[in-house]
Parts: structure tokens; C-alpha cells; sequence
């Protein structure tokens, strides 16, 4: 995932590691998943567990409105120029894999105007299970699901299940209410996923986004070593 | 040069951001002017006769290696809605980071570093063209016809229009879209001697009109 080469020029133009000023960009981790499953908690609760360590930004990628990005403004989890909202034409797959351009703009205009800066949360607005983000925009990916949507959901697999680098199973309080069976969930998920991670985590339980909050400092341990 | 390139900058995937924008054609849904086929044909036909023109002659003429600085302020005097302005620029930023790593050169460098924010689409278009070593008509040819897929594939989107219907639509008008490439062409050869005010200053006043109500909409699937 580390990307050392640089291009010649006035800006980056796309996944390079190093700014034009030549020092090195922010780690950018992408949240993706299905309408619903708690991308945009997962990234208020991500930004309320790192704020006072690191420096923050997020770029929110909503279907056909703001929602998502005026949430994390609401619940104030950073200042509001660290909050970028990025319009889809109603594709958010389209502007986090094929067509990255607006999301590259907006992180790189974040870490012009409020850098330096560490990690960028970059999260795709609610989409299906073959939403994955280009590597020319993140550097690691969450896919986020969540017990009410289908236990079978990690047997299903698709690209965002198999492949993404963290996968998060989320609302694992809801799971005796709405039948879902996490142990067929986590057996399903390591035979999909093998030896990638996977966190179950309650946002409403004491440990909270502890999980993923500790593999998002790992992997900036790794972009930064 | 390669004729094929220019398949290669007019695909509708090129990765330039364009998806996000309707050209006006959000606004006029809403409005009721646009509520099938026929009237999306009328649409797109007013679009390239006075959007896509001027476009058109733009990116012609900045093949043609007219001042970049002079033609983006001709952009702007073209443009009266800020919105468009402002949405323009922001596709001519994304398509210049997508034209500079798809055909590297000093000339696309050197815009980057005078339009950090972007220059109008239509006059990075035609760099991009002249990067590709496409000639003034192909880039006219692209930019009079992005004027109308744009409007088209994103009215399929917002009325759940037959596909078909939209690329009929698109289809029928090429013949005009010929005739407007030709005179934007001219347009632009006249501008090597005469300077920008050669270039056609066309407006559709309902699509400026359309973009700045647009642009306050709180719920919308499109950027513009």
C-alpha cells in the first residue's frame, strides 16, 4: 500500500504518496457498505476516539444530499473545515472507484487548507455489496455491514466483503432481536475473507469503535514508519 | 497523431467527474421541462446550439493555442451564472488532473500551476485534445457532444427514462451537432487573428437561470 513514487509537477494527480512540497500525505482510509449499516456513526465515533492525537479530516460522499456530512456536523466531531461533502450524481461507486477525481480534489484541497494532517476518513454514501474505493484514493478500506441487514450477508461475499482490508460487523446488539446468528457470521467471514480482519463491534457497548479506532492507528503506524 | 485518442478523451468513462452533473437537465426536470424523450431531444438541441457552441469554440480554439488566460476570461464573460462559473472550473480542475496522467506533458504542468483551482472545462478540454495531438474539430466534436450526453444520461437517471429513447434522442441530433461543430471551428480560426470576442457568445437563459436555483436546492441528486 506504500506508494513512493512521486510525479513531477504542480499537484499530485493521483494515489502519490508525497505531496508537491514533497513531504508525506495523510494515511486515507475509505468506509463503505450497505444503506444503514453505520458508516457515518462508525466515523463520528472514529473521529471522537483520535481527535485529541491526531489531526483529522473527513470527506463524506452522500447519494443526492448532505445528510451525512451535515451529521458529523451536527454531532460537531470536527470542526466544520474539516468536513468536505462531495455530490455523486446519484453514483457514490462511481465517485469513490471509477471516476475519483472529485474525492481526490476535495482531500487534497482539506490538506491545503487545515493540514498537515494525518488520516483523511473518506466515506461512501450507503451502496451495494460490490462497492469497493480505488486504490488511487484510499489507502485502506472498511466495509462496514451490519447484523439487522442479513446474517447471510458475509456468506454472499461480493468485492466489499472479501476484500476490503478491515471488515466491520456492526450493531452486534441488535443480533437476539432481529435472529441473526454472529457465529455463522464470523465462520462465514473468515472462510470469505481468510486471514484479513474482522471486528464486531456494538457502537452502544462500553468498547464502542475501540476495535477499528486501534487498527486505524496501525495502519498509520505503518504508512508513517 | 492518433484519430483514436479522441475515443479515448470523449468516452463518457474518462475520469474527469462529469457523472455528477446533469447540465442543467436536474433543473429542468423539476421544472417540467423536461418530462420524456421529445422534450429531452428539445433540450439538448437548445444546449448545444448555445452552451455546447460556445464549448465547442473554446476547446477549438485552445487547440489552436490561444492565450489559456484570455480564453478562460472569455469563458467567464459567457457565463452569467455563478454557478456554472464555479461548476466549469471545478470540471476543468478535475479533467486537467485526469488529462495530465493520461497524456504527461510541461503544457498541462504549466496550466496546473496557473489555474490551482481549474480553468473552464471546455478550454482544459482543448488542451487535453492538443496534449492527446487531437486537432481543433475533434476537440469542438467533443465538447459540442458532451453539451448533450450529459443532459441525456443524467435524465435517464432522474426519470427513469428508457435508455433507448435517450440515445435516440442523441442520435437524431447529429447532424446539427456537425453543423455546430463546423461553425464553432470557423469560429475559433477567426480567433487567431482577431482575438477571443471572435468566439460565439451564445446563452441559453434558462439554463443559467435553472443552475443558480439549483445550486440552493437542499436535496439533489446532481452537482449541477
Amino acid at each position: 500500500m506504500h506508494l513512493d513514487h512521486s510525479h513531477d509537477g504542480p499537484s499530485a494527480v493521483s494515489a502519490d504518496a508525497r505531496r508537491p512540497d514533497g513531504s508525506r500525505r495523510a494515511l486515507r482510509i475509505g468506509l463503505g457498505g450497505p444503506v444503514g449499516s453505520g458508516k457515518t456513526a462508525t466515523v463520528a465515533a472514529l473521529c471522537r476516539a483520535l481527535r485529541d492525537e491526531l489531526s483529522l479530516a473527513v470527506v463524506t460522499n452522500d447519494i443526492y444530499t448532505r445528510e451525512d456530512a451535515e451529521f458529523l456536523l451536527r454531532e460537531a466531531v470536527l470542526p466544520p473545515e474539516r468536513i468536505t461533502a462531495v455530490e455523486t450524481g446519484a453514483c457514490p461507486h462511481t465517485a469513490i472507484r471509477d471516476d475519483i477525481s472529485a474525492n481526490l480534489e476535495a482531500v487534497e484541497d482539506l490538506e491545503d487548507e487545515v493540514g498537515p494532517l494525518d488520516l483523511i476518513l473518506v466515506e461512501s454514501g450507503g451502496d451495494n455489496l460490490t462497492a469497493t474505493f480505488s486504490k488511487g484514493l484510499v489507502d485502506a478500506q472498511i466495509f462496514v455491514i451490519d447484523v439487522a441487514g442479513g446474517d447471510d450477508i458475509p456468506r454472499k461475499g461480493g468485492p466489499g466483503v472479501t476484500t476490503a482490508d478491515l471488515l466491520v460487523v456492526n450493531k452486534t446488539d441488535l443480533a437476539p432481536y432481529v435472529g441473526s446468528d454472529l457465529a455463522r457470521m464470523a465462520a462465514d467471514a473468515k472462510a470469505q475473507r481468510a486471514e484479513l480482519p474482522v471486528v464486531f463491534q456494538s457502537l452502544r457497548s462500553e468498547t464502542g469503535v475501540r476495535d477499528v479506532a486501534a487498527w486505524a492507528r496501525a495502519q498509520l503506524a505503518a504508512w508513517t514508519a | 497523431m492518433s484519430r483514436a485518442a479522441l475515443l479515448v478523451l470523449a468516452d463518457g468513462r474518462f475520469p474527469a467527474g462529469g457523472h455528477a452533473h446533469s447540465g442543467g437537465a436536474e433543473a429542468a426536470v423539476k421544472a417540467g421541462r423536461i418530462t420524456g424523450g421529445a422534450s429531452l431531444e428539445d433540450f439538448c438541441r437548445g444546449r448545444l446550439h448555445t452552451a455546447g457552441l460556445v464549448s465547442a469554440s473554446l476547446a477549438a480554439a485552445a487547440v489552436l493555442g490561444l492565450d489559456v488566460r484570455e480564453l478562460d476570461a472569455a469563458a467567464d464573460a459567457r457565463t452569467p451564472s455563478p454557478a456554472l462559473r464555479a461548476a466549469a472550473r471545478k470540471l476543468g480542475r478535475q479533467l486537467l488532473r485526469a488529462a495530465r496522467a493520461t497524456w504527461p506533458g510541461d503544457e498541462l504542468d504549466a496550466v496546473a500551476r496557473e489555474f490551482p483551482k481549474g480553468a473552464h472545462q471546455p478550454v482544459v478540454l482543448g488542451l487535453a485534445a492538443r496534449a492527446a495531438g487531437l486537432e481543433a474539430v475533434d476537440a469542438a466534436y467533443c465538447a459540442a457532444y458532451e453539451s448533450v450526453s450529459g443532459p441525456a444520461s443524467a435524465t435517464v437517471r432522474l426519470l427513469s427514462l428508457d435508455p433507448f429513447d435517450a440515445t435516440g434522442a442523441l442520435a437524431r441530433l447529429a447532424p446539427e451537432l456537425d453543423r455546430v461543430v463546423d461553425r464553432a471551428v470557423e469560429a475559433a480560426r477567426r480567433a487567431v487573428d482577431d482575438g477571443v470576442d471572435a468566439l460565439p457568445a451564445a446563452s441559453g437563459p434558462l439554463l443559467e437561470i435553472g443552475a443558480e436555483a439549483h445550486a440552493a436546492w437542499a436535496v439533489r441528486l446532481f452537482a449541477s
